[in-house]
């Protein structure tokens, strides 16, 4: 029910929405292919360098995924059986932290525990075991993924088996399966459905993980196809060999991109949220002890690490660092770029939601606006193939002929950023936009309410909710972030994330402790503010 | 004990439960051998009374008796009833012939008698010959009729339909009480259906018992 001059604005906004993101994402692409000479490209492509950085890329991928869901698989049947302990939703509340903080923040916390200091490997000493385990190379790399992964994992699966129908549960017990029984012909088959989704997201997180690599790998051994881009324009300063690699890694994305788009998805839409059915099995003593301890090593490995941010940071001086000119500057850049970041993202996603909605108004749109609408609902796929690094490789080789790269990395970084939350963005807005359309669109057209005034009486109360949400999600992402800021991060600007960064290699690690204390906790709370009515949703 | 009344399947005596602000105080016997229908408005509590005879809930205080037997506090699986629900009686993503070979044995070890009996109870309900058909690809009335054949070869004395047809159309309805009624004579099963259909109890129901507020009415 939209007039003709609705419509009309709404695909304006669309085609700049599209524009504008396409302009982002493949004026680089296209200053990487021509920057790249044929020659000299393709031996740095089959260099046994660049084979060995691939395999590593795959390889610690790979293994962070198996690891992740098998590990996953028992906590989530555990709490699948538990659907009413006590600290059970603060449990599964637990499991979204990760998603939250940033990971250079979880990479410090790991090393707190897992670290050659930390608490595991003192218990190790104790023990009298020798060799420690090493938070550093493909052990801690694999260690992280699966501190980040895992949660992630067991959310999804956990939804997948709380959508079974209650009475398959009755039905279990009624009909006397035993546990083997149970798993065989319900967990199972639930988990199958959603297992094959839930890895290839967490394959494409690890494919294309940079903090953490940054962080815990290093060396030619441990090293990936992402850090060594960042490597190579940052230290080597050997373009063509940044462009190679970036070539490599857009093809590397696009081929797992392609393969996940064949599995089923994962919605780890409501889980936990009080709506699992009560079970009848688990119920002797050894089951119960099973589960009890299952839960408590999970709970264990997600909270050590955490608390070993809170307690480092609180052994820093923090109003000291919270006076410093550098943590002001800092913090005052990353709160702008953060928010231009949210801002762009949103009024990106608004352009898409306005074109989709005047498309899928028309009863017959025409074939090229049929296009138009996939090419939209795409745009956050061809996010995800151009990673951030290699996106701001590609700026740095168009910008630099023309003008400093300094003076626009503030623009470049959150420019990035806004790309990286586009999605989530989305998934905000989208079906809150929709439904509010559904809901008022016939009875807004019938009164006759258009313009500010409708903006001002239907649509701000309803949506104003949606938008501080999806903001609030987008900053705490672009706070965190320190992949398109590590590319161009410097004396003239510093992220939060980067100060922290650039401290972890000095001296002062107590200073990088209690910074990474408040930005965590700014983050975790943007990002609770930004989930919570998402559970209200149906 | 002399004892006139005819012997009891279901006994609750004295049975209490409280669950939430909802209290529930049973103290009644159902007759070996018949239909029992239970009536009763929304949330008065039939299907907690079906759920303390199947074993789903425990009373807290109280004693749940099954063909004389002692069963409070047993595990549903090892009560002798069989049980329909109103929807998702079958797995979604087995087979009919494994849905119903499940009620013969729950790890599934069929021998060719038990393939036999399943291909059997499944003709006997007008299914003949849907041993490999997923649930997904049959009409809610004959995913009921699935669940039949399961509980005609699970054999047990007692059976529990939990509003079995309300997801139903009324013309069906009808025809699958027909096929209970067959199947319950030729079995001389005890039935204890929960309805809230008047017309049902009418065509099914040799007794009546009505629940109103957590109590049978007297």
């Amino acid at each position: 029910m939209l007039s003709e001059a609705q419509r009309k604005r709404g695909l304006a906004a669309g085609a700049a929405s599209l524009l504008a993101v396409a302009l982002f994402v493949l004026a680089p692409v296209t200053a990487l292919l021509a920057t790249a000479p044929a020659s000299s490209s393709q031996a740095a492509l089959f260099d046994g360098y660049t084979a060995s950085l691939l395999r590593f890329t795959l390889l610690q991928a790979g293994l962070s995924t198996v690891l992740s869901i098998l590990l996953a698989i028992p906590v989530t049947l555990a709490l699948a059986r538990r659907p009413s302990f006590p600290l059970r939703v603060w449990i599964i509340r637990l499991m979204a932290v990760p998603m939250g903080l940033p990971v250079l923040i979880g990479a410090l916390g790991l090393i707190g525990i897992f670290g050659r200091q930390g608490l595991f490997n003192r218990l190790l000493a104790f023990g009298g075991v020798e060799q420690p385990v090493s938070i550093y190379g493909l052990s801690g790399i694999l260690i992280a993924h699966v501190f980040f992964n895992l949660p992630l994992a067991c959310r999804l699966m956990l939804a997948g088996l709380e959508r079974l129908p209650a009475e398959y549960w009755r039905l279990s017990a009624s009909l006397g399966m035993r546990p083997l029984s149970v798993f065989r012909f319900i967990e199972g088959p639930a988990l199958a459905r959603v297992a094959p989704g839930a890895a290839g997201l967490v394959f494409m997180l690890c494919a294309t993980s940079f903090t953490l690599v940054l962080v815990l790998g290093g060396g030619p051994a441990a090293t990936t196809l992402e850090v060594a881009i960042y490597q190579s324009l940052r230290f080597d300063f050997n373009p063509t060999r940044a462009v190679a690699l970036s070539l490599l890694q857009i093809g590397l994305t696009a081929v797992v991109l392609i393969l996940i788009s064949r599995l089923p998805p994962a919605e780890s839409a409501g889980v936990g949220e009080g709506r699992a059915n009560r079970r009848f099995d688990g119920r002797s003593l050894p089951a119960r002890l099973y589960d009890a301890g299952i839960i408590g090593v999970a709970t264990l490995f997600l909270l050590l690490p955490l608390g070993s941010i809170v307690v480092a940071g609180l052994k820093a001086d923090l109003l000291k660092l919270v006076t410093m000119p550098a943590f002001r500057q800092a913090g005052l850049t990353s709160l702008a770029i953060a928010f231009s970041a949210g801002l762009l993202s949103i009024l990106v996603s608004l352009g898409i939601i306005a074109a989709r909605a005047a498309i899928a108004d028309l009863r017959h749109p025409p074939h090229p606006l049929k296009a138009f609408s996939a090419a939209l609902s795409g745009m956050s796929s061809l996010v995800l193939l151009v990673p951030p690094v290699v996106l701001g490789t590609g700026w740095f080789l168009l910008i630099r002929p023309y003008a400093d790269v300094s003076r626009v990395a503030p623009v470049l970084v959150a420019t990035v950023n806004m790309l990286m939350a586009l999605p989530f963005v989305m998934r905000v807005l989208a079906p809150a936009f929709e439904t509010h359309a559904a809901r008022t669109g016939r009875l807004a057209a019938s009164l006759g309410l258009s313009g500010f005034s409708r903006m001002r009486l239907v649509d701000w109360p309803v949506l104003a909710r949606p938008l501080m949400m999806a903001l609030s999600f987008a900053m705490a992402l672009s706070l965190g972030d320190l992949g398109a800021v590590a590319l161009f991060g410097s004396q003239d600007l510093t992220t939060l994330p980067y100060l922290v960064y650039s401290r972890l290699g000095s001296y002062r690690t107590n200073d990088a402790d209690g910074l990474a204390l408040i930005l965590g906790a700014i983050c975790l709370a943007l990002t609770a503010l930004g989930t919570a009515g998402s559970r209200r949703q149906p | 004990m002399a004892n006139d009344a005819p012997a009891a399947a279901v006994e609750l005596l004295d049975v209490r439960l409280v669950l939430g602000s909802a209290r529930f105080h049973f103290d009644c016997r159902l007759e070996e051998g018949v239909i029992t229908a239970i009536t009763g408005p929304s949330g008065s509590g039939k299907s907690t009374l079906l759920n303390l005879v199947a074993g789903f809930e425990t009373p807290d205080s109280g004693r749940v008796r099954l063909s004389g037997r002692d069963m409070t506090g047993v595990h549903p699986g090892q009560r002798p009833l069989s049980l329909v629900f109103q929807d998702n009686n079958l797995f979604a993503h087995l087979d009919l012939l494994t849905n119903v070979g499940l009620g013969i044995h729950p790890a599934l070890k069929l021998s060719p008698a038990d393939r036999r009996a399943v291909s059997d109870a499944l003709s006997r309900v007008g299914l003949a010959g849907y041993e490999k058909r997923m649930p997904g690809t049959l009409s809610g009335g004959e995913r009921q009729r699935a669940a039949f054949a399961r509980a005609l070869v699970r054999k047990r004395p007692l059976l529990l339909l939990d509003e079995p047809f309300a997801a139903l159309d009324p013309a069906l309805r009808v025809s699958m009480a027909e096929l209970l009624l067959n199947l319950h004579r030729e079995s001389g099963n005890t039935v204890v259906i929960v309805t809230h259909d008047r017309d049902e109890v009418t065509r099914l129901a040799d007794r009546v018992l009505g629940v109103e507020n957590g109590t049978v009415r007297p």
